[in-house]
């Protein structure tokens, strides 16, 4: 992992405050997460306390410090898919997952995000599961969706 | 099957024919060469399929592989093209079909396993009339008999489309489109004949006000930043847009965004700047991909770079992308994340035009601002002036959203009355339940109720019944939905989203939830201070919403008690119904509701005691049970377990 966050490090040369969200965002998208290794390496880089960086990252919603589950579940809640249900299918889901928007199930199966608005809101309420989408969720199908997902195993 | 990527016409053709012709007119041969580009008169049918985000999450992806499945099983000679969205969510997947000589034709809701079928019907001659959303007007093609025209349609009708004139028209990842369309060229004309003053100027005369809410005169702005003396100055572009229920700013990135670079390129020639920023929000990963392909193509066009067209204008566009943070669409927040900070506001002034990113000179505009240039210039602006009410010139893009049978984006003159706009566009609510607000502006706005629906759609009237018009979101409800639970949940949103700055912004939004919490749930008893506190918290909401606008620093806490003002205004039945009667007659409030056995219908199955969490229903095996109303949380399982529709809500 060293020498990757290397490379990514290697492309912002200036090694300027502004380049620091960049840097984070790309070490996101190829391990998943931020880890503290990476959190250390990044502040010696910019010549930042790595409290510091921590700091900036939880403010975002972007950021992570744990690895996301096999199964990367997002709800959306928008006002449209609230006014037609997203609540009901959210408490569904946290009692069938049993855990939190921002949690990870201690399996490493399933993780659990809530996401502002997806864009689709004539399909709402939806659910965004590594990429696929289910639309028109009602509470009721919670459970089976969640199922398919556990029986199917990879995605 | 040919799937044609490139435009058969040369870039030196564009660029010296097209680009470079200043004449407002273009002559006839180059006209007729355009009119193959933009696919007026086709030789092969050609297949277009909307591939904007909410055509995909509806399947559109599916669609398109099965197009290009059957022509390539059948070896027909056809061409497949991705276009934008049409706008029009509720009918998505859009499929439209060219055929030489005929007009082009749209379907609605085509799905993967429809392909087939409608294709085989269009290829004979022969338009299924299931699934035909309409055709387009092309006085020079014959028509579909029996076919509607599209801008006939109510979703359509109302609209007048010039930020969305080429939304499901031409593919959004093709500038040689944009182009024929008439792109690029009021930049170019811009960069060569007019002064940065003029420009100013022109867009000043507009009209043209910001439309990521503040509503601030964009030539104003754009002249301040220009006086003031600087070596560098910045442009941003907020692209955002974290609102909950907003997402026209990204559909006009994925849909059309050429028109957007075409914007910001003409805004930092105005300014003088060399240096323009796009803030969008990193989840947005179409619009990205698009948005960066269209400057690449930009940039290899040369209307991007260095010494543009031999005009002596310099410029580059970066793409930021924001790490996710409602508060870093405010725009001194928005300068701190790019800075490499937390997207904290700070206190104007200095305004960002004065000092900002870098200490520098900078404007921020919307998405949709910037769209709205390149057309200033090519009209002129009183062409835009001619557009739009009084007080506020120009169009509106909108969401339409929520219990409403046609959701989706559209543009309209601001000032059309949104009755015309929820009844017309919208054509009203589905099913039997009655209409009961919209809401617009998100969690700063407010409700328009059936009393004020007639209220135009501007800055200023709507200001007057207390709505502030924030990005254009509008979500309909209906009366299966409750005013209480949706304040709540945008009190929710606030007070996770507050950035934590000023104590009454991040304090007094979280005691406002706790209000709201507290009378949409069941008093655990009735006795102690929790019923005083129920009552003293309500009355407490307007003094404290006072308190949280008057003393925050930014937008976000300033406009927060907005849905509380506004629903107290005109909902102040449903506060009493859930204060006193303890009752939410929509039966959203969950924790409010108390289940009753019918002793006639309940066979004494015993399915649902046991399957009580707080032990609340007793009896014996073949009598009739019974709910203690005390205990009951309202959860609702034995209502959903009971086979026999025994249980019923009070
Ligand atoms: C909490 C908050 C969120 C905002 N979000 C956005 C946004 O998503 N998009 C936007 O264009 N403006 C947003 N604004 C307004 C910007 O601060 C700024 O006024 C606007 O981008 C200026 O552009 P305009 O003059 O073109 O409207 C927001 C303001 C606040 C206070
Ligand atoms: S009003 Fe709220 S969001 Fe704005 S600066 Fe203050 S605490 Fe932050």
């Amino acid at each position: 992992m060293d020498g990757k966050t290397n490379d990514i490090l290697r492309k912002y040369p200036k090694g300027s405050r502004d380049s620091l969200i960049p840097i984070l965002q790309d070490i996101q998208d190829q391990d998943g997460y931020l880890s503290e290794q990476a959190l250390v390496e990044v502040g010696r880089y910019l010549d930042l306390p790595s409290g510091k960086i921590y700091g900036l990252a939880t403010f975002y919603n972007q950021f992570r410090f744990g690895p996301p589950g096999q199964h990367h579940v997002c709800l959306c809640h928008g006002t449209s898919c609230h006014v037609t249900g997203a609540g009901d299918v959210r408490k569904e889901l946290e009692k069938k997952l049993r855990i939190k928007p921002g949690e990870t199930t201690r399996d490493g199966k399933f993780s659990f995000e809530l996401s502002a608005c997806m864009g689709a809101c004539h399909l709402s309420p939806l659910i965004r599961v590594n990429g696929r989408y289910h639309t028109g969720v009602k509470p009721g199908d919670v459970k089976e969706i969640m199922d398919s997902y556990i029986e199917g195993g990879e995605e | 099957m040919e799937t044609r990527t490139h435009i058969p016409v040369a870039k030196d053709y564009l660029k010296d024919s097209v680009l470079l012709n200043e004449s407002v007119d273009l002559p006839s041969d180059v006209e007729k060469v355009l009119r193959f580009v933009r696919r007026e008169k086709v030789k092969y049918p050609v297949v277009f399929v909307g591939t904007g985000s909410s055509g995909l999450i509806s399947g559109a992806g599916e669609t398109l592989d099965q197009v290009k499945r059957y022509l390539g099983d059948r070896d027909i000679k056809a061409e497949v093209v991705e276009t934008g969205s049409t706008g029009y969510c509720t009918m998505e997947p859009v499929m439209e079909v060219q055929m030489p000589g005929k007009t082009r034709v749209a379907f609605r809701q085509v799905t993967g396993d429809k392909v087939p079928f409608l294709l085989d019907g269009v290829f004979n001659n022969m338009i299924p009339d299931v699934q035909v959303l309409g055709q387009h007007r092309n006085p020079s093609l014959e028509v579909w008999k029996d076919v509607p025209f599209i801008d006939e349609l109510p979703f359509f009708s109302i609209q007048l489309r010039n930020l969305l004139r080429n939304w499901g028209r031409i593919s959004p990842l093709s500038i040689e489109e944009y182009i024929a369309t008439g792109g690029y060229r009021s930049y170019l004309k811009t960069i060569r004949s007019y002064t940065h003053d003029e420009v100013c100027d022109i867009v000043e005369r507009s009209g043209l006000q910001g439309r990521g809410g503040g509503g601030f005169l964009t030539g104003k702005k754009w002249k301040v930043a220009h006086t003031v003396i600087a070596d560098q100055r910045y442009l941003l572009c907020n692209a955002d847009e974290s609102d909950p229920g907003g997402f026209a700013n990204r559909a006009m990135i994925e849909s059309d965004p050429h028109r957007l670079i075409e914007g910001v390129m003409i805004a930092a020639y105005a300014i003088g700047t060399s240096k323009a920023f796009i803030y969008i929000r990193n989840d947005y990963n179409t619009a990205i991909s698009r948005l960066e392909e269209a400057i690449r193509q930009a940039r290899d066009y040369g209307l991007l770079g260095h010494d543009v067209f031999g005009s002596g204008f310099n410029i580059e566009i970066a793409v930021r992308k924001g790490p996710g943070a409602f508060v870093c669409g405010e725009e001194t927040a928005m300068i701190s994340s790019i800075e490499g900070k937390r997207g904290m506001p700070r206190p104007k002034p200095p305004y960002p035009a004065v000092s900002g990113l870098f200490g520098k000179p900078t404007v921020v505009n919307n998405v949709e601002t910037l769209s709205n240039v390149p057309a200033i210039f090519e009209n002129g602006p009183d062409w835009f002036r001619s557009i739009g009410s009084e007080s506020a010139r120009g169009t509106k893009v909108l969401v339409l959203s929520g219990r409403i049978v046609n959701q989706g984006i559209i543009e309209v003159p601001l000032g059309t009355v949104v009755k015309d706009i929820i009844f017309g566009a919208g054509e009203g609510i589905p099913g039997k339940k009655g209409f009961k607000a919209i809401q617009i502006g998100g969690p700063s706005g407010g409700f328009l109720t059936g009393e004020n629906i007639d209220t135009p759609y501007d800055f200023e009237s709507l200001e007057a019944e207390g709505v502030y018009m924030g990005s254009g979101g509008m979500v309909v409800l209906d009366e299966g939905c409750c005013i209480i639970d949706t304040v709540r949940y945008f009190m929710d949103f606030i007070q996770k989203e507050s950035c934590g700055k000023c104590i009454p912004c991040r304090e007094g939004t979280r005691r406002m939830l706790e209000v709201y919490e507290n009378i949409t749930r069941r008093p655990v008893d009735e006795n102690g201070h929790t019923t005083l506190e129920r009552f003293k918290g309500v009355m407490q909401l307007e003094s404290l919403a006072e308190v949280i606008r008057d003393t925050s620093l930014c937008g976000l806490g300033q406009k927060a008690p907005n849905p509380v003002i506004s629903s107290l205004r005109y909902f102040r039945n449903d506060y009493e119904e859930h204060i006193f009667d303890r009752k939410c007659s929509a039966g959203v409030c969950k924790e409010l509701r108390l289940f009753r056995i019918d002793v006639d219908k309940c066979t004494g199955c015993t399915v649902c005691a046991p399957k009580c969490p707080v032990s609340a229903i007793i009896g014996t095996r073949h009598h009739p049970f019974f709910i203690v109303e005390d205990k009951c949380t309202g959860c609702g399982i034995c209502y959903d377990v009971c086979k026999f529709s025994a249980i019923s809500v009070i």
